[in-house]
């Protein structure tokens, strides 16, 4: 199961070396990864999505907790929340597929950033399913490039 | 202040009363500093010696070893020791010279990340950027490698640093948000504990290194007597219940008494304190004590869950849960079990055959005869290590020292010279191997420059024994690489045949005195007594060489991957 973990974290050089090398030492995959600084510019927020059995995950927070520099660890499974990702996608269009492929990122409230004669590149927030969908249906026509943030999450 | 002043500064403060370590160029500033210094400074021959030196005089004493290396080769030589010391939750402060810091990341002379290396083989480490920041990380090194769970936390320390001026204050007050170990048990958990030990009728106390760290061993000695457990202990928990004890069950695990390993296999309830289910400890994980409830006590939550299902997590301070436990904690039902174990401690001993040779467990239970148990211990890796926690019996915490969770040859005689600096009046030993001694024999310029009179055991198989051993039982007995007597003109694959093997090298007596050291050769059961009393009388270094039965096997022996029931029990007696 894919859990989603918000970390805390001391805001200096290292320490994500230090979470990075906590994963890959112990074997343990990171799906997605994000930070960025918080309110308090001495403090990062990461958020970790990480994929395992209960235990595999217990062991992971366990680990992060005992880092010097991990203020607090916070697993959001069984919690309610908020979870956002961002996708910039570049799609091949045609003059005859441009409104087809309009109409669709439109429905997706998806926002057209860019346009050139034989593409579009689309922006879309939301969640990992939401923004899978958009690329499922955008496939189709042609995907030339997708870049994907991962995932941020805010207790409700 | 200049950098390097605030660190001797910062040392004192601590009351570091020696260290070790090996200087060069991105260090020099701290070493003048020291250098007439109420400190006193030994100066290795390996910066690995320094590593473990500072490891075996902070398991000895309780207290944070600490060791200085120059940046680079130097630094790296630190690892294996670091690393050690890692596995073993050992309190050590490790500084490191650097290169200056507008050169760092341009691959400089004698640059290496060393924050980079050890991340994964510290508790913590610091790259120190400013000059500013130095006290305050000087404080909190000492502060984390000797609380929680302890650990080595190493300090990389530039060269402008070291030089540059400041009036920063050491802070007197460590405060680190993300750093807040538990120190007592769930008073919930601790009664559930209690109650599970007065249902219990078949319990066992397993006892690790964490009862050693925490200073626990009479709470948990008052457990086992009130509550009528029997207690095994893991390698590193040696010394942390007299195994002279009626309740002792010596040590469990691949190498463990019989009689510990059935104890734990038909418990109904195990008092897992301070030890954390190592793989040589449970065997095969899926038939390990399956009919066993769990209580276990721990300051680390991260060994609680890890590799077994605990039933009662209590997460704490081992001694401070242990006195809570004290007063809650009733005699269970366990009179037919303690008979039980009684039989099997009568029926499956410890036991060798005194055959064909000089046997090493002869050597070492002789050694305990004589030190009654007295003796400061160390050890270093390999079949005479496993013979020493069979048969060294150790009756006080901090009295053997070796390297349990790495493995680490060569630890064991740079580790009693740490401990003899902190006891100079004390016996130590060191129970060493024949490829042991050799990874740090260096390290006897070292005792011999600074009167530090540690016994050396060599207990010379000609082998790298437990290699063989492994290759006798599970390799179809081709001994590849593990003759330390092999030379050039032996057949590629031994055929045993040969009327006369290469002579060994080195003599280890020759080295011996080459440095200045007394040498003492034994080949005869009825020597070794003589010789070893002869060996604690001198007041100088000693290498007793003891020429032992080249393929003695250790048993019991519980092969890895198995189950703990499927012990090769070794001979018999009877
Ligand atoms: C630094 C290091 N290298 C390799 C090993 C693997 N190893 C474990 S025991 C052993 C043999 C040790 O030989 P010796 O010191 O003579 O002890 P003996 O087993 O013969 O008593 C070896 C090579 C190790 N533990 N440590
Ligand atoms: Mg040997």
């Amino acid at each position: 199961m894919k859990h989603t973990i918000s970390v805390l974290v001391e805001n200096k050089f290292g320490v994500l070396a230090r979470i990075a090398g906590l994963f890959s030492g112990r074997g343990y995959n990171i799906d997605s990864l994000s930070v960025a600084e918080t309110m308090d510019p001495s403090v990062s927020q990461m958020t970790i999505v990480a994929q395992g059995e209960d235990r595999i995950i217990e062991q992971i927070t366990k680990q992060l907790n005992k880092l010097v520099d991990v203020i607090k660890v916070q697993d959001y499974a069984g919690e309610e929340y908020i979870e956002r990702e961002l996708v910039l996608v570049k799609t091949h269009t045609t003059s005859e597929t441009r409104a087809e492929v309009m109409q669709i990122v439109g429905i997706f409230r998806g926002k057209i950033v860019d346009v050139d004669r034989a593409s579009v590149t689309v922006e879309l927030t939301g969640t990992e399913d939401k923004i899978d969908a958009l690329l499922n249906l955008l496939k189709p026509f042609g995907i030339r490039e997708l870049v994907r943030t991962g995932k941020i999450a805010i207790a409700r | 202040m200049k950098g390097c002043e605030i660190v001797v500064e910062a040392l004192l403060r601590e009351k570091v009363e020696v260290m070790f370590g090996y200087p060069g160029g991105m260090i020099m500033d701290v070493f003048d500093v020291l250098y007439g210094s109420p400190i006193r400074f030994i100066l290795t021959r390996h910066e690995q010696g320094a590593a473990h030196a500072a490891d075996g005089y902070a398991r000895a004493t309780g207290r944070v070893g600490v060791c200085i290396a120059t940046s680079g080769p130097g630094a790296t030589n630190l690892v294996t020791g670091l690393a050690t010391a890692y596995m073993d939750s050992v309190p050590v402060v490790a500084i490191t010279g650097q290169v200056p810091t507008p050169m760092i990341g341009n691959d400089a002379f004698q640059e290496a990340d060393i924050v980079g290396i050890t991340r994964p083989i510290t508790k913590h480490n610091f790259l120190v950027s400013t000059v500013e920041e130095l006290p305050r990380i000087l404080r909190e090194a000492f502060h984390i490698a000797s609380t929680g769970r302890p650990g080595p936390v190493l300090i990389d320390l530039p060269k402008d640093i070291q030089k540059a001026e400041t009036d920063a204050r050491m802070p007197e007050k460590v405060e680190i948000r993300g750093y807040k170990p538990t120190y007592a048990g769930h008073p919930q958990q601790v009664r559930r504990a209690g109650a599970e030990i007065a249902r219990a009728k078949r319990p066992v106390i397993y006892a690790g290194g964490g009862v050693i760290s925490s200073g626990a061993e009479r709470e948990l000695k008052a457990l086992a007597v009130k509550a009528g457990i029997p207690v095994t202990t893991t390698l590193l928990g040696l010394g942390a219940f007299p195994e002279t004890h009626a309740l002792s069950l010596g040590m469990l695990g691949m190498h463990g008494t019989v009689y510990a390993n059935y104890a734990m296999m038909e418990s109904d309830l195990i008092v897992a304190v301070g030890a954390r289910f190592d793989d040589r400890v449970t065997g095969k994980l899926a038939a390990f004590a399956p009919n066993a409830r769990i209580i276990h006590i721990d300051i680390d939550p991260a060994s609680v869950q890890k590799n077994v299902k605990v039933h009662i997590p209590i997460i704490g301070d081992v001694r401070n849960v242990l006195g809570q436990l004290n007063e809650i904690a009733r005699k269970g039902d366990t009179g037919e079990w303690l008979k039980r174990v009684a039989a099997w401690k009568r029926e499956h001993p410890l036991a060798y055959s005194r055959k064909d040779g000089l046997k090493p467990q002869f050597v070492i239970e002789t050694m305990r005869e004589l030190t009654k148990g007295e003796a400061i211990v160390a050890t270093d890796v390999g079949q005479h290590q496993m013979w020493a926690a069979q048969y060294c019996r150790p009756v006080r915490p901090r009295t053997f020292l070796t390297s349990g969770g790495l493995g680490t040859m060569g630890y064991g005689f740079p580790a009693a010279l740490g401990a003899q600096a902190a006891f100079p009046d004390r016996l130590v030993v060191v129970i060493s191997g024949d490829g042991s001694f050799q990874m740090n024999i260096q390290e006897l310029a070292t005792a011999v420059e600074n009167d530090l009179p540690v016994k050396v055991l060599v207990l010379n198989n000609g082998y790298l024994g437990m290699v063989r051993q492994w290759q006798q039982l599970f390799y179809k007995g081709r001994y590849a690489s593990t003759c330390l007597a092999r030379d050039a003109r032996c057949p590629t694959i031994c055929d045993g045949k040969a009327k006369k093997c290469p002579p060994y090298v080195p003599d280890f007596l020759k080295v011996a005195e080459a440095y200045g050291a007394a040498g003492i050769r034994v080949e005869r059961e009825r020597e070794v007594a003589p010789a070893l009393r002869e060996a604690f009388r001198i007041r100088k270094p000693v290498v007793a060489e003891f020429i032992v039965a080249r393929e003695e096997n250790v048993f019991p022996m519980v092969p890895a991957g198995a189950a703990m029931q499927e012990m090769i029990k070794g001979i018999d007696l009877a």
